[in-house]
């Protein structure tokens, strides 16, 4: 309904100024009215440059000011996350450099030089210095940041399997997450879709007679315990997904056929992130959202939302069907001890298996 | 001035004793500026129809699951009571991006000016082969009414993002789309590839071969090195993603693997072994990175030109302009690999690709500024083509500058596939390829129906829609940031993200009225060409050749000879002339230097 109502305006809005803009427009015969633009003309557009302006720093503040909260730059929750998330903050801050001066000297040009009659503009073709400079200036800011986005990158990227990290296989089907963790042993069982056999609920299509694959463990909720690398294998058995974990600023496309990797190491619990006032400013914010939505449905005799609880989430975020917007799977960050009990009360493969 | 062709002789006979009926007039008419006429029209339906998808998907994602009159009278089965359903969500984001990028940016944009522009701006005939150019539109024609077809087919359009990835794109089990929505499709771009191709081969030959006289390569308006080597990468770059698009069917009809592996769907394994969605991904983006500089070079073309003759001075660093176009196109076909650092391929590979990528910014930043400089100390005319000229500027350099973050490997894995992508790359190769379109519609209507559009429409027009453009995608960069994924029905379905759904009403009210007031220019267009005012001959005091030939359109360009060239194309307010601009018709007075650097 508000739907609705709103497009009713907006379609008001615009026949209303259409409108208008055929009086302008009809008032405008007999006097200048050349289809080429004149003195009057550009002194308007000069000053809506300007205006214009004005509005492009506005909209940078605005969104600053009250979407500022929502970008992911900080409170990042494994070893490798301050690394982007400072590069990242540079990154922005030449941006916002570049941005801010750059439209200031286009649109205060486009308004100090609006045309006037008789007026002459400067014949000036060309300047070998003025090239060279606006040459080298972007390669020399470039230079640094390919250098300090490659080492980040290696560093992310080259994973060393010395730290003995947790190995974990996240297996994307449409439209859900299941983990699958190594066990005893910490290795992945051999597994291959062709293996998959529903009547035994074997869903990973894990090898059966692979000794390996006996003491593995097949969930549907991720536990990591905190400070311990984290080694994700990721399969597919459908169409691509992509495994993404913005809180851990961690993402790897799932592809049918072949297995993809990740690693990180988480670096801060579920529960230590629930306290972070950061974290607790914008769950109160989801809340207060919510309980306002929350309104209107109960008016409606519908349910109330409940209320919401930061959880790490790991989301889809590769084009994958119908459901694409509903397949995530929750991730909890604990202590080793925590971990390992709930590791304690999972059912491995060999016992999971119908006989 | 070596490779120049004197092209009078057997043209100027059949010339002007030439019979046309309406077909061969309107219809089946081989002279350029009717076919670029068609472009355009065509283009501009395409246009209408893709905004106005992008406008149902925007308020799907304002209001979540709400039931709206909209939907239902346009969706129909697809709107249940008139709440849109998550697949016809997919296949409207998927068709959008699909007719804006192929039928509206490349042959509406492209087809229109390259065809309009270049034989007249090099002072030709015609294209080097009126038929093949004719042919050319026709299959894009035909490409367009399989694409609107395919809207209509049972299982719904194909809804598997523009980009089509196998094996969601293969496997009709996996999405309704994937049947015959997504057979139509390819089938569509197979003939809009064949389109694009014909075009690009006879734009070459036509620069290379039919410059009129003193027409030397370093003559040249810029439009037309834009649209030269657009053309060639165009001929690069769109045969690979035919060849992609082939092994897809083949994956889909004919049960080769090309693409497909290891697939267990819906309680059975598929047969396919041995392939790589990977490859498909690497074939794809080998068109689909050079394709934004397909979209945006003409535009740049454009901008140029029509800031030099707006701005009354010659656009500055000309022979910079054009090594920037040439170290574009050279790197634009060496980093398609940045759409894919996290598709699972070598690590290595990715820095490669961040470092080619990240070089590009080196031209851009060239041509930027001396867009700036051009205009500095100029005596600008605000035509509504330039004010879209300077918001084509102000929307690439906004949008141009998050590439710094998109293209930097280790960031993207964090902002990958968000809004902060769709903002980026709508601003930077939608929206600013957009008002270069807009600016040249307003620039060359003239030339093309002899009549003048109304300016003041024109900068109602402009401005609600720089206003609307900055409203919609720059506010979306903070919910990318935030970590919200690209292509989600809805957001509302669990509630981390709860906190961006106002910011997403905003944009979609932005959206709307933005949406709403194309329909200004629309009327503006069609009007204008029954009932505007009737142009003079160089109604821009231009100095490029289009404007030497008469405003009512003769087969053949010119009466008599085609003038010959004795200066480059921007002789504006040039010191000892009495006038602000010298065409290049016009010899060099004695002891005139020709002052082109």
């Amino acid at each position: 309904m508000t739907a609705l109502l709103t497009i009713i305006i907006v379609l008001f809005v615009a026949i209303a100024l259409w409108q208008l803009v055929k009086i302008f427009d009809l008032a405008q015969v007999g006097s200048s009215n050349s289809p080429v633009a004149d003195d009057k003309d550009n002194k308007l557009n000069g000053y809506l440059m300007m205006g214009f302006l004005i509005f492009i720093y506005v909209i940078t503040i605005l969104s600053f000011w009250y979407l500022g909260d929502l970008p992911l730059m900080s409170n990042a929750a494994s070893e490798h996350g301050p690394g982007i998330d400072n590069l990242m903050i540079i990154s922005m801050v030449i941006i916002f450099i570049v941005q801010t001066v750059t439209q200031f000297i286009l649109h205060y040009f486009a308004f100090k030089y609006r045309g006037e009659k008789g007026k002459k503009a400067l014949f000036y073709a060309d300047n070998n210095t003025l090239e060279f400079i606006w040459t080298i200036i972007p390669v020399i800011v470039l230079a640094g940041l390919i250098i300090y986005g490659l080492f980040t990158w290696n560093d992310i990227m080259n994973i060393d399997e010395d730290e003995d990290p947790l190995i974990v296989e996240l297996y994307a089907q449409q439209f859900n997450w299941k983990a699958r963790y190594g066990g005893e042993d910490n290795v992945l069982g051999k597994a291959n879709v062709r293996l998959i056999d529903l009547d035994k609920a074997n869903i990973l299509g894990l090898a059966e007679d692979d000794p390996n694959a006996q003491d593995d463990v097949i969930v549907t909720e991720l536990h990591l315990p905190v400070g311990r690398p984290v080694l994700f294998k990721m399969r597919s058995q459908d169409v691509l997904h992509s495994a993404y974990m913005p809180h851990f600023r961690a993402q790897m496309n799932c592809v049918p056929g072949m297995v993809t990797q990740f690693g990180f190491t988480p670096t801060i619990t579920t529960a230590e992130m629930r306290e972070n006032q950061d974290i607790v400013d914008k769950v109160q914010n989801i809340n207060n959202i919510r309980a306002e939505k929350s309104k209107d449905l109960t008016a409606n005799g519908e349910e109330a939302l409940e209320p919401y609880e930061f959880d790490y989430l790991l989301l889809c975020n590769k084009i994958c069907g119908k459901s694409h917007y509903n397949m995530q799977m929750k991730i909890i960050v604990e202590t080793q001890e925590e971990y390992d009990a709930w590791m304690k009360e999972q059912k491995t493969f060999a016992n999971s298996l119908n006989k | 001035m070596s490779a120049t062709v004197d092209t009078h002789g057997h043209d100027d006979h059949d010339v002007h004793h030439h019979k046309e009926t309406f077909v061969t007039k309107y219809i089946f008419s081989q002279d350029h500026k009717m076919i670029a006429k068609q472009y355009l029209i065509t283009g501009t339906i395409m246009g209408v129809i893709g905004v106005l998808m992008s406008i149902m998907f925007r308020m799907q994602i304002a209001w979540p699951e709400q039931p709206n009159v909209l939907f239902e009278a346009l969706l129909g089965k697809w709107a249940p009571e008139g709440v849109m359903d998550a697949d016809i969500y997919l296949a409207l984001v998927t068709i959008h991006g699909t007719i804006m990028v192929f039928f509206v940016l490349t042959a509406g944009l492209s087809g229109t000016f390259s065809n309009l522009l270049i034989p007249l701006q090099i002072g030709a005939r015609d294209m080097a082969s009126g038929f093949l150019n004719m042919v050319s539109y026709w299959l894009f024609f035909l490409s367009s009414v399989i694409m609107v077809i395919s809207l209509f087919v049972e299982a719904g359009p194909a809804a598997a993002g523009w980009t089509i990835y196998p094996p969601l794109s293969a496997l009709p089990m996996a999405q309704g789309g994937s049947g015959m929505g997504m057979t139509l499709w390819l089938v569509s771009m197979a003939i809009f590839i064949a389109s694009s191709l014909l075009g690009s081969l006879n734009y070459i030959v036509t620069v290379i071969n039919l410059r009129t006289k003193g027409m030397s390569m370093t003559r040249l308006p810029l439009t037309i090195w834009a649209f030269f080597i657009t053309a060639v990468i165009g001929v690069i770059s769109f045969p690979v993603l035919l060849s992609a698009a082939l092994l897809l069917i083949m994956d889909r009809s004919f049960g080769t693997s090309f693409f497909l592996s290891d697939i267990f769907i819906q309680g059975e394994v598929l047969h396919y072994q041995g392939g790589s969605p990977v490859l498909f991904e690497h074939l794809f983006w080998f068109l689909g990175h050079p394709e934004v500089y397909i979209v945006i070079l003409p535009a740049m073309g454009l901008v140029s030109e029509i800031m030099a003759s707006n701005s009354r001075k010659p656009i500055f660093g000309y022979r910079a302009m054009i090594m920037s176009i040439l170290a574009i196109a050279f790197l634009s076909t060496i980093v398609w690999g940045h759409h894919m650092f996290i598709s699972g391929m070598n690590p290595f590979l990715g820095s490669v690709f961040t470092f080619t990528t990240l070089l590009i910014a080196i031209p851009s930043a060239v041509k930027a500024f001396n867009w700036i400089t051009t205009i500095w100390k100029g005596n600008l005319q605000m035509n509504p083509a330039m004010l879209f000229s300077i918001g084509f500027v102000s929307t690439f350099i906004t949008g141009g500058l998050t590439g710094i973050i998109l293209g930097d490997s280790a960031l993207d894995i964090n902002v990958h596939d968000t809004y902060f992508v769709v903002a980026h790359f709508h601003l930077v190769m939608g929206i600013s390829a957009l008002y270069g379109m807009f600016a040249g519609i307003y620039h060359w209507f003239p030339k093309m129906f002899g009549r003048m559009l109304n300016k003041n429409l024109g900068y109602l027009h402009f401005w609600v829609t720089a206003i609307c453009a900055y409203g919609v995608f720059f506010p979306m960069h903070f919910i990318g940031m935030a970590g919200l994924p690209r292509r989600y029905y809805t957001n509302s379905n669990f509630p981390l993200f709860d906190d961006t759904a106002n910011a997403n009403v905003i944009i979609t009210i932005f959206a709307i009225v933005g949406g709403i007031f194309q329909l200004v220019y629309l009327w503006n267009f069609f009007y204008s060409i029954f009932y505007g005012k009737k142009t003079e001959q160089n109604p821009w005091k231009s100095t490029t050749l289009e404007w030497t030939a008469p405003v009512k359109h003769i087969h053949g360009n010119w009466e008599g000879e085609i003038p010959h060239v004795y200066r480059w194309p921007y002789d504006y307010s040039k010191p000892g002339h009495d006038v602000d601009f010298v065409p290049q018709n016009v010899p060099l007075y004695d002891g005139e230097e020709e002052l082109q650097h």
